[in-house]
């Protein structure tokens, strides 16, 4: 079979496998459609968790970010992962003993006020449609790349396939597809690195590989270093960003995933406390095994690379150079008309302009893997980006229907008005995200990194604070987060988007990127939210009662409606 | 459950939670970042010590310390008999 028919063929059965599961587990009410009526095992609910996490940006385009920057790319690794530390140790237990269905539902009860849940949908709507956006892009550029459709056709497929079942099934549907879809990208993830590794190194762990030598018998990370110090890049190994940036820049990503709202309401579909803290170590782990294989793709990938193309002739490349080339994620041009490509960091001399997405995408090709391979590649990347969209859209669906229908708009609404109400947004939701995609805003890159400052500026230290800290009242909260959020908006604003009269690197702040200023604002909002309580009355007794309660893990009943 | 207790079980949590969360912050800030340069003389095969706790050591760990905590807290629960 062509590589063509194999990509049809396992997106085709793919997509089935996920529509009959929305079809089976459909959700019949509230409790079911916002938190999987709270009955999902912790093995379970870490697949999902795990799916839900990582996203198309993950899978396609997170080895070859690290491949292009060696050491700097640990930023995203630590940080993509640490968070869940956190997340299992001072958030998921007790979030899941309080028992309600969304993070608003959690701030607006603890901090006993409705200007904290609405500061909170507002947080979790933005943060969820920064993030939406750009996966219904990637969906796009898979369908565009793999399925030869137009990009924006590709996007209306993805909407339709993530409509049926998000609408259909609410979180009951997504907790089960998603918990498919891992198994897709995982398996579709690790088999080309397996190979590559094996062909490489003769090491069938990818995680040990790198560290191994080659055919050569040097070790192939010292090859690495040498061929970058050759072409004038900075050594693989070591980095080109200060320490400061590194150190904030990996606990803004650590702390931003802690906050997410898609990933902390992933906790509330368990059973019990105990189940929570267990499926945040599942979650952890099966995300672990396609981050630590990550690195292992870039160095052979970036190795494989430069030893392909630098100082090659362009004549006698092989195919599938010429195949991406004409996708325009590889751009060769010969400035000195010998021939020959230079691949080196000086941009002056430079000939070859290379896509870092494509260090996962022509894998396969690459290292001259079977047919099937390629199929599989197409059907992860659409499991990730549509994994991820799905888990996102149940936020916003639920922000919208259950935030603020039911808890501020009409209280009176009768659960089957609310379910209606919450496949209703959840469908404006999808339209939305699908203009988005069609229409990316220029934002869209920069604003990723906001969405992780902002979950970090905001979410964390509001809930972190309402667990451990009981004397934390409404208005210390309140105005923790705003200074957080504006603080965090204002920074981002000005150096990506050149407002407030904008500035460069020479301007930020300890020299602190705006990707590592989510740390800062941070540590900002702790500092508010504690002075101002200090000279503000103590919360209600019955609010003191109920940190008391999140505090203890028994008798947490099913997720309750209030 | 008398307050007292739950004041000693809580504590213990805490105490728990401080000593998990500095080996999280030793690996990842420590190791993998501040001391990165210092561990990267080592050798682990083919990996500069630091450079391999950055990419790889870092991430074993954090999964371990879940687990660790899952069984610290399990028992914990046991012993104050919360764990129903």
């Amino acid at each position: 079979m062509s590589a063509q028919e194999w990509i049809w063929l396992l997106v085709g059965l793919t997509f089935a496998l996920y529509i009959g599961i929305a079809i089976w587990t459909r959700a019949g009410s509230t409790k079911e459609f916002y938190v999987a009526g709270g009955g999902v095992s912790p093995l379970a609910n870490g697949l999902a968790t795990a799916a839900d996490w990582m996203s198309a940006a993950s899978f396609i385009s997170m080895a070859g970010l690290i491949s292009f920057s060696g050491y700097d790319g640990s930023v995203y690794l630590m940080g993509w992962t640490g968070g869940y530390v956190l997340l299992a140790l001072l958030l998921a237990p007790y979030l899941r003993k309080f028992g309600k269905f969304t993070v608003p539902d959690f701030i607006g009860d603890r901090y006993y006020s409705n200007t904290a849940r609405t500061v909170a949908v507002f947080c979790a709507l933005i943060i969820s449609f920064t993030y939406i956006a750009g996966q219904m892009r990637g969906v796009g550029l898979v369908f565009s790349r793999y399925l030869e459709v137009d990009i924006n056709t590709g996007v209306v497929i993805g909407m339709i396939i993530v409509l049926f079942y998000a609408v259909l099934g609410g979180m009951k549907g997504i907790t089960y597809t998603q918990v498919a879809q891992y198994c897709v990208l995982i398996f579709a993830f690790m088999v080309p690195a397996i190979f590559i590794s094996f062909q490489m190194t003769g090491n069938l762990l990818p995680q040990l590989g790198f560290g191994s030598t080659g055919v050569d018998g040097v070790y192939l990370l010292d090859k690495l270093d040498g061929l970058h110090r050759e072409l004038g890049f900075h050594e693989y190994t070591s980095g080109s960003k200060s320490v400061v940036d590194v150190f904030f820049i990996t606990a803004a990503l650590m702390v931003g995933t802690a906050g997410l709202p898609h990933v902390i309401v992933r906790f509330f579909t368990v059973n019990k406390v105990s189940d929570a803290r267990k499926s945040a170590g599942w979650a952890l782990l099966f995300i672990a095994i396609l981050y630590t294989t990550a690195p292992a793709i870039a160095v052979f990938a970036r190795t494989n690379l430069i030893e392909t193309v630098s100082n090659q002739k362009y004549e006698e490349l092989p195919d599938w150079f010429h195949t991406w080339e004409s996708t325009g994620l590889l751009q060769f041009e010969d400035k000195n008309a010998d021939g020959l490509i230079q691949y080196v960091a000086d941009a002056a001399v430079n000939e070859l302009q290379v896509d870092k997405d494509i260090m996962v995408l022509a894998n396969p090709e690459i290292a001259n893997l079977p047919n099937w391979v390629i199929g599989l590649i197409a059907a992860g990347a659409l499991a990730a980006a549509l994994s991820t969209a799905a888990g996102l859209l149940l936020v916003i669906s639920a922000s919208v229907s259950h935030d603020l229908i039911k808890k501020m708009i009409r209280p009176s609404i009768s659960e089957k008005g609310e379910l209606i109400a919450a496949r209703l947004s959840a469908l404006a939701a999808v339209m939305l995200a699908g203009y988005f995609g069609i229409h990316p805003p220029g934002f869209v890159a920069a604003t990723v990194a906001l969405a992780f400052g902002l979950a970090a500026a905001s979410f964390f230290p509001a809930i972190v604070l309402g667990i451990f800290y009981k004397r934390m009242n409404k208005e210390g909260a309140v105005a923790g987060m705003v200074v957080g959020v504006l603080l965090m908006l204002y920074y981002m604003t000005r150096f990506k988007f050149g407002w407030f009269g904008g500035g460069t690197q020479a301007n930020w702040w300890f020299g602190i990127s705006p990707e590592g200023f989510g740390t800062y604002a941070m540590v900002i909002n702790f500092a508010v939210s504690l002075g101002v309580s200090k000279f503000t009355p103590a919360p209600p007794k019955e609010v003191q009662e109920i940190v008391e309660n999140i505090r203890i893990p028994s008798g947490a009943g099913a997720a309750q409606d209030h | 459950m008398a307050n007292k207790d739950l004041k000693k079980y809580w504590k213990e949590n805490l105490r728990y939670l401080f000593f998990l969360l500095a080996v999280w912050f030793v690996v990842s800030y420590g190791c993998g970042i501040l001391f990165v340069d210092d561990l990267n003389s080592i050798r682990l095969g083919g990996f500069k010590l630091g450079f391999w706790f950055a990419q790889q050591g870092a991430m074993y760990v954090f999964v371990i310390l879940i687990f660790v905590y899952i069984r610290l807290m399990t028992k914990l629960d046991k012993k104050y008999g919360l764990d129903v």
